[in-house]
């Protein structure tokens, strides 16, 4: 349903986003997850065909967003980050000027049943102007769920919302995504791993990651690391360590001390200390390094605030 | 086409809901019933000494046309400025509309609220009309209101493209003023001095095409295709300004 080969966007001598390569199926929940700047909205808005790329192609729903925009732009919803929306005019009444922009038939009904959806059925005749801003990313919604789409396009759906609101739309995005194809940014981990098949991590306009949340959570979180420190020599630590069962990823740091880790869930902590004394050592430190998905989400995309 | 109507409908509700056209709608409504009366209290004052002739609508229109100039600016500036600067653009650029669809539906929407306002001022001829025997000539009232159309017509195209070029409302604003301004006074000045030459400045001017034209019953093709031109060129400059912003 998405498919992206070589994408890349330059503004002026900035290069926004390189080279980029993904796709993304129907019945799929797709999370873009980044940090400010990585590229993520540029990406997106190349998709919606708000702008073109400065190099390589992109397929949305079978068509191209350059040569073919008018199609794509029929079959995809968007959310855009700032969610823009006519502010002197009523809820329903933009509504349904979204929907006679798209020749949806019965759009009153239509517009009736997607306000029942994103839970603002009763503000219907209320001003934009007047909305919370949870509010107004819910009418953000309705109007990116209006025609139906295949694709469906969010920038930070769930940013400004309360807790239980971010709870719903969470339910309505897995929804939407069993039958179509979603991709959805987010800076918030913990809701890529909630509801995303697949995440796209995106740093410096390039993807550095991609794989399954289940994947990704073994790969990132699954493992638990853990540094070793012994008194004196430990030429031959690393092997001693080595020799528990289900310990991986041996590495001897430059002062001696060893880090490992193990597959979360089964503690080898102490296995591994009585590994280390019943060879001999001193065993001065055992401590667990506490990679947390946010860290190793730091790790990959280098930010310069990472913690110590 | 559909796609036309459906943001002009949009445009021209908006406008109601803005203090703007308002303003708009008394500044040009009250000159003009001024000026109405003062015509028919002249005309009467002339006829109780035997002189002077009929009272005539055109001048109105004129005046109409006139106040336009000034005011018409107002109308157009926010047009697609105030999408840029709100955002709402990305959501217009992102819909199934051709830019050129989303261009001309501003511009229809600004021209259905002026028409709305030219309507209006139908009842001046109306009433006129009671006043004299026996009519006044409908078909030089008639060549005015096509003449008012298509001045406003390019007014507004012209409005609605350099208002698609700013981000600001009131650099959108300012420009168009001062565009209007420089066609309406001042492009047909050096003209007298040019002699032969400066008929093609003379051609150029805004108001030699109405005033003196179809504002006195005279309908020729040069004049409509001025300011058809004019509109096409509004038009075009709106749709190719929006298509840069796209490529930024």
């Amino acid at each position: 349903m998405i498919k992206v080969s070589g994408l890349t966007k330059d503004y002026g001598a900035r290069r926004a986003i390189q080279n980029l390569n993904f796709d993304a199926q129907q019945g799929e929940i797709v999370g873009f997850l980044g940090p400010n700047g990585a590229g993520k909205t540029t990406t997106m808005r190349i998709l919606t065909g708000y702008m073109p790329p400065t190099d390589g192609e992109a397929i949305v729903a079978g068509y191209d967003v350059v040569e073919e925009s008018l199609e794509v732009r029929k079959r995809v919803g968007y959310l855009p980050e700032t969610v823009p929306l006519y502010t002197d005019m009523v809820v329903f009444d933009y509504l349904k000027f979204m929907g006679d922009l798209r020749h949806i038939p019965d759009v009153d009904d239509r517009v009736d049943e997607v306000l029942d959806m994103v839970g603002l059925i009763d503000r219907a005749n209320g001003y934009i102007g007047n909305l919370s801003k949870g509010m107004r990313q819910r009418v953000g919604l309705a109007q990116a769920l209006l025609h139906r789409p295949e694709v469906l396009i969010l920038d930070e759906p769930t940013i400004g919302l309360d807790p239980g609101q971010v709870v719903e739309v969470r339910e309505l995005i897995r929804e939407i995504g069993k039958e179509r194809t979603v991709l959805l940014s987010t800076h918030v981990l913990h809701e890529a791993q909630n509801i995303c098949d697949r995440v796209l991590i995106i740093n410096k306009g390039k993807i550095v990651a991609e794989d399954t949340t289940e994947n990704l959570q073994a790969r990132l979180i699954g493992a638990e690391r853990v540094i070793v420190r012994v008194r004196g020599e430990a030429d031959e630590l690393a092997d001693t360590i080595k020799q528990v069962k289900g310990v991986r990823g041996v590495e001897t740091k430059e002062d001696g001390a060893v880090e490992f880790e193990f597959a979360s869930g089964k503690d080898l902590r102490p296995e591994v200390a009585k590994q280390v004394i019943k060879s001999g050592y001193d065993l001065l430190e055992l401590r667990p390094l506490g990679m947390s998905l946010e860290e190793i989400f730091l790790e990959l995309t280098g930010s310069e605030t990472k913690k110590k | 086409m559909r796609n036309i109507w459906t943001i002009a409908k949009r445009e021209y509700d908006n406008y109601f809901n803005s203090p703007l056209a308002y303003v708009v709608a008394f500044a040009i409504l009250l000159p003009l019933g001024i000026y109405f009366a003062l015509i028919i209290w002249i005309s009467a004052d002339q006829a109780m000494f035997g002189g002077g002739g009929a009272p005539e609508a055109t001048p109105i229109n004129w005046l109409f046309v006139f106040l336009m100039i000034f005011l018409s600016p107002a109308l157009t500036m926010r047009a697609l400025s105030d999408e840029a600067r709100m955002g709402t653009l990305e959501l217009m650029l992102t819909a199934p509309v051709r830019d050129f669809e989303l261009v001309a539906g501003k511009w229809l929407g600004a021209m259905l609220f002026v028409l709305s306002l030219a309507l209006v001022t139908l009842v001046f001829p109306i009433i006129l009309n009671n006043f004299v025997t026996p009519s006044i000539d409908w078909k030089v009232v008639l060549s005015s209101y096509l003449g008012l159309v298509l001045v406003v017509s390019a007014l507004l195209a012209l409005g609605v493209g350099i208002s698609a070029i700013f981000t600001n409302q009131f650099a959108a604003f300012f420009t168009t003023l001062g565009l209007f301004f420089f066609l309406w006074f001042m492009i047909g000045l050096p003209a007298s001095y040019l002699q032969e030459s400066g008929e093609v400045l003379n051609y150029l001017s805004l108001s030699n095409h109405f005033s003196s034209s179809m504002n006195i019953g005279t309908i020729n093709l040069g004049d409509i295709a001025y300011y058809l031109s004019l509109t096409a060129l509004g038009l075009f400059v709106g749709t190719t300004a929006i298509e840069i912003r796209r490529w930024r």
